[in-house]
């Protein structure tokens, strides 16, 4: 069993099931894909993101091997390796899978907005609603919580759309039970949400982003079609300032770990908005630029050179012209201080584990460590082999790693899981 | 099992499904009038429209239309093939019809969805893709796709970390494995080093148990002091020639190849006076001095971090070298007196590292506190207890400081704790390392003061970038895989393909693919094992149908396609002309559009179907 369908436990799932092994997935939301379906493109080929997964995607659920199981969760789990009960919520959507193609005529009979958790709250969806365009499987999902019918029994406007009768707001949770021989953990991380760090004013100054939110924006598929807007005024930046290692780097807010892949994404933003228009003017304030994997120093250097993008090496705080809501970076440069006014601010938050990794932890027995993220038994020869044996880890869930490095985690886990499963005799 | 059709020689009689995918396609496609104009078209004898193809009523419609029509090619006009292609094919075949006579017509993406605004060329649009699809699909033949059976065993070249973990990872998975090592012993590079991380333990002690394992695993078969010096074949079935030093040479079959060759440190000839005065070692000879305690007396050193990378000589950051810096740095501070020279305990000098300690400890010390005034931020250094060795100095000249992710940032703060000073130079201002009568000096620009600066040191440590192995280019050409530009393997996929190649049955790890911590070779070691393992665990490679087909009677045997295969699936036969290792094949076409004699076609993709597509195209309707 898979627990967590981003790109970590997607290869996790397809190295397992390509070799003959029958491969359950969990995932909490109604789609696989993960953090990685949210990113516009990729350092440092600026692959387009969803492109080069979307594929991956479809493979993972089609694989006559595998068992997707979407919108559920891991609630409890009994035995030991090669012989694991593991016992799975699978939530009511209120849609039946079998039934529902996707088609959107649902869609537009929803009278419920609410703010959508893929645009990080960007943009709005329905309370039927698919997270993205490429959603995988390709079915509704009824949010409960928002749905008039399931909240006061008014409504039925989806059930009346659907041609297809794929609506029934009389669905059950299920708990189900599955029998497995191994379980590896990949379920990613969270954004950190800045607020708490009032010096960079992100939810005060309405101009300052996170980095997560301007993926989406820069995204053509996104919350504004691909266009840079500012909160305040909805023009479009010309001068940006990018602000690394909010939140990490920083014992103050318990993360005095570096998250590994600001750097890059950063970098990668500025360069972006440079090819949406030729004028914009991008500042990236770091305190190291920490791009030290295969190409990445390579991309640094092409930012500044073709793409004219400036590297200010210091910390930044944040400010606010109250006329024109123009963010104002304070920065130090040979101890001076100085400020410079910016039409927007991105904010490379920290990321974090999951919150419901401690929940998790508890369920598999896996120790976490002070930060939160999963354990590894020996960091230095057997990264992602836990405590308990017959479960392993891949991807951010064990500690800061980027695309590769959690696409290596997760055959690497599957690796270890099929040494399990030869050794129990499975 | 259903009677496949054998439609090559029958008269062609085409069904075309069109889908309104609810209001995706129909909301701005006339579908019900596409699919009437589909029946007008040649060969086409069934047509007709569904709400959703790929739902269960959809599908059932093209198995009932297949059997009731007696059709032996089928169109779905519809959306991607990329997620829907499988689905329809299996549906063809489910009916007894070869998969290779269904078509896919796009008319979603290609057409409803772009077209929105403009319903009536939208539905002439689909109607022009359906004519092209029913053009093709008329002149299509039946495929077969060959299963060729996979050797469940493999061969790993290199036996340092990267090339005992897969090894050893594939072993425990049930397949026999070569080991290949170049050297007399298990290790590789990690031989050299003092130890791993901060650690208590020696390197060679932490991976001690790794090699014992190795050597003792029934399905490892050990091969020191030797080299891969031929390979033949492909995925599945490479037949591997291993030369053995003072032995015959053992030809060997395996499934699956593993490149774990390593990485050699670059060494700084010219730079910052290495080989110039006493003192200035390499990284990784500053290991060796502690590894074997012959550390002289030294009261200041100095790392210069990035020399001879980031754009000096190489163009790449070599990711680890900061780490272990500051691993040394820490080292030295902790526990210095533990790696003095055994010499040097009792007062004999090393050769060709004289030791003189210049200064004096009240200047030391005055500039120590000095140096603490104007960082300003960590307060005097006098008022802070220093560790055990708290005579020796140590500053890294750094750049920026790599310590990325959880372990490395947190050691890069102990070392700060430990009054490591982490000074920073530009390209704009590299430091000097020179000779002052008999004292090393090194001279600096301080980036956050702006101020030239200079101090005497006992030792300048070079943190040298790592560097292909100089013999990894024959080994590229030996496998037909590709090397980058700064000597390392070249994966499939930066992002998604970590550690394979894109010929399959041939994998990459470790540090011969660029620098890489030991955690991290590990970790691609043993996911190049599973990579591995999918094709030995199958025991079969299903080839692809659509290959590349060379006609020998055109062929000159100029070679050209074999050059420009990505795959390696081309090779010349008895005969000298050229040969399609279907196993190999992707269908990718590259040589059948290089060849000069037009002797390659690839099936399924005939001039004669594409030609024929592209008339319909441009046919006045």
């Amino acid at each position: 069993m898979v627990i967590g369908g981003g790109i970590a436990g997607i290869q996790a799932a397809l190295d397992l099931a390509d070799k003959g092994i029958i491969v359950h997935v969990v995932e909490k939301t109604p789609s696989i894909g993960g953090r990685m379906a949210q990113l516009d493109k990729t350092f440092p080929t600026n692959d387009c993101s969803i492109c080069i997964l979307a594929p991956k995607m479809a493979d993972c659920f089609s694989h006559p091997n595998t068992n997707v199981i979407t919108y559920a969760e891991v609630v409890g789990v009994e035995g030991k390796a090669g012989a694991f009960k593991v016992k799975v919520l699978k939530k009511s959507r209120y849609v039946d899978e079998s039934k529902c193609t996707g088609c959107g005529e649902c869609l537009e009979k929803c009278p419920v907005k609410v703010p959508s958790e893929f645009e990080m709250g960007l943009g709005v969806r329905k309370a039927i609603y698919m997270p993205m365009m490429q959603s995988v499987p390709r079915v509704m999902t009824i949010d409960k919580e928002h749905c008039l019918m399931t909240l006061k029994g008014k409504c039925g406007n989806c059930k009346k759309a659907c041609k297809r009768e794929a609506i029934d707001y009389e669905m059950k949770d299920q708990v189900l039970e599955v029998e497995v021989g191994a379980i590896i953990v990949a379920t990613g991380y969270d954004v950190w949400d800045p607020t708490t760090s009032t010096e960079y004013g992100y939810g005060r100054y309405p101009n300052v982003f996170t980095a997560m939110e301007y993926e989406r924006m820069i995204n053509a598929a996104g919350p504004t079609h691909g266009h840079i807007e500012r909160r305040s005024d909805k023009k479009r930046p010309q001068k940006m300032a990018f602000i690394q290692c909010v939140g990490s780097r920083n014992p103050q807010v318990g993360h005095p770990y570096c998250c590994a892949v600001c750097c890059m994404h950063s970098t990668k933003e500025a360069m972006l908005a440079r090819e949406h228009h030729d004028d914009m003017e991008s500042s990236v304030f770091y305190k190291d630029m920490r791009a030290c994997a295969k190409g990445f120093w390579e991309y640094v250097e092409r930012a500044k050179r073709d793409y004219a993008v400036r590297y200010v090496n210091s910390d930044a705080t944040v400010q606010e012209n109250p006329e024109n809501h123009n963010p104002i970076v304070v920065y130090d440069v040979g101890g001076r201080q100085q400020s410079e006014e910016f039409d927007m601010v991105v904010l490379a938050s920290t990321l974090i584990p999951r919150k419901d990794t401690i929940e998790l932890a508890k369920i598999l027995g896996l120790k976490l460590d002070q930060f939160g993220f999963l354990e590894s038994t020996d960091r230095i020869l057997e990264n992602g082999r836990t405590v308990v044996p017959g479960v392993y880890l891949a991807g951010y869930c064990g500690g800061p790693a980027d695309i590769p490095e959690s696409v290596a985690q997760g055959s690497s886990a599957a690796a270890k899981a099929v040494e399990t499963l030869v050794q129990a005799g499975v | 099992m259903a009677e496949k059709k054998a439609a090559a020689n029958e008269k062609p009689r085409i069904g075309v499904f069109v889908c309104h995918c609810g209001s995706n396609i129909g909301g701005f496609v006339d579908v019900p009038s596409v699919a009437e104009y589909a029946k007008t078209l040649p060969d086409v004898v069934y047509s007709t429209d569904n709400l959703y193809t790929c739902a269960e009523d959809g599908l059932a419609s093209i198995r009932e239309g297949i059997r009731k029509h007696d059709l032996n090619r089928v169109i779905v006009a519809s959306c991607t093939p990329r997620t829907h292609a499988p689905l329809f094919q299996a549906t063809c075949e489910s009916a007894g019809l070869n998969k290779y006579m269904f078509t896919f017509v796009n008319i979603r993406e290609h057409c409803s969805w772009v077209h929105m605004k403009e319903k009536d060329k939208a539905s002439k649009k689909a109607k022009d893709l359906i004519r092209m699809g029913v053009a093709r699909a008329r002149l299509l033949e039946p495929q077969e796709e060959a299963k060729v059976e996979v050797t469940p065993a493999s061969v790993v070249v290199g036996g340092g970390v990267s090339g005992m973990t897969a090894a050893l990872s594939m072993a425990d998975m049930g397949f026999p494995v070569h080991l290949v090592e170049r050297d007399g012993e298990l290790g590789g590079f990690i031989r050299n080093l003092n130890n791993l991380y901060v650690t208590e333990k020696s390197a060679s002690e932490t991976i001690k148990p790794l090699i014992e394992k190795v050597k003792a695993h029934k399905n490892i078969h050990l091969h020191l002091n030797s080299q891969l010096k031929g390979v033949e074949g492909f995925i599945g079935n490479y037949e591997v020639v291993i030369g053995t030093k003072g032995a015959e040479d053992l030809k060997a079959k395996v499934g699956t190849i593993v490149i774990a060759t390593g990485a050699l440190e670059f060494v700084p000839e010219g730079l910052y006076g290495y080989n110039q005065y006493p003192n200035v070692v390499t990284l990784t000879e500053f290991e060796i001095l502690c590894k074997k305690k012959t550390l002289p007396k030294l009261k200041n050193v100095a790392f210069i971090q990035c020399v001879g990378s980031r754009g000096q000589v190489k163009s790449y950051c070599s990711r680890i070298c900061c780490n272990v810096a500051i691993k040394n740095a820490i080292n030295i501070v902790d526990n210095y007196e533990n790696m003095l020279g055994l010499m040097e305990k009792s007062g004999t000098v090393v050769e060709k590292i004289p030791v003189e300690t210049k200064a004096t400890d009240e200047i030391m010390e005055r500039r120590r506190r000095r140096r603490g005034r104007e960082r300003g931020e960590e307060g005097e250094a006098e008022e802070v207890k220093l560790g055990p060795s708290e005579k020796i100095e140590v500053t890294v000249f750094n750049r920026d400081v790599m310590a990325y992710g959880v372990e490395h940032e947190l050691t890069y703060n102990k070392a700060r704790e430990k009054r490591v000073k982490f000074v920073r130079y530009t390209t704009d201002h590299l430091p000097k390392v020179y000779m002052e009568g008999n004292q090393l000096m090194i001279a600096y620009f301080h980036e956050t003061l702006k101020l030239e600066r200079t101090m005497p040191v006992d030792m300048v440590v070079l943190s040298t970038p790592l560097v292909g192995q100089p013999d990894a280019g024959e080994l590229s050409q030996m496998l037909k895989v590709p090397l980058g530009q700064e000597g390392f393997f070249l994966e499939a996929h930066v992002k998604l393909r970590p550690v394979d190649f894109a010929t399959d049955g041939i994998y990459v790890c470790g540090t011969c693919r660029g620098p890489a911590d030991i955690t991290e070779c590990a970790t691609q070691a043993s996911a190049a094992a599973s990579r591995a393992a999918i094709p030995m665990a199958k025991g079969y490679v299903q080839a692809e149908a659509l290959t590349s087909v060379v006609d020998e009677t055109k062929c000159s045997g100029c070679g050209t396609c074999i050059q420009v295969c990505p795959y390696g699936a081309l090779r010349k036969n008895e005969k000298g002309y050229a040969e399609v290792i279907v196993a190999a094949c992707k269908g990718c076409g590259c040589c059948g559009a290089t060849c000069p004699e037009g002797a390659i076609t690839m099936t399924n993709y005939t001039d004669a179907q594409l030609l024929a597509e592209s008339r319909a195209a441009l046919e006045e309707v």
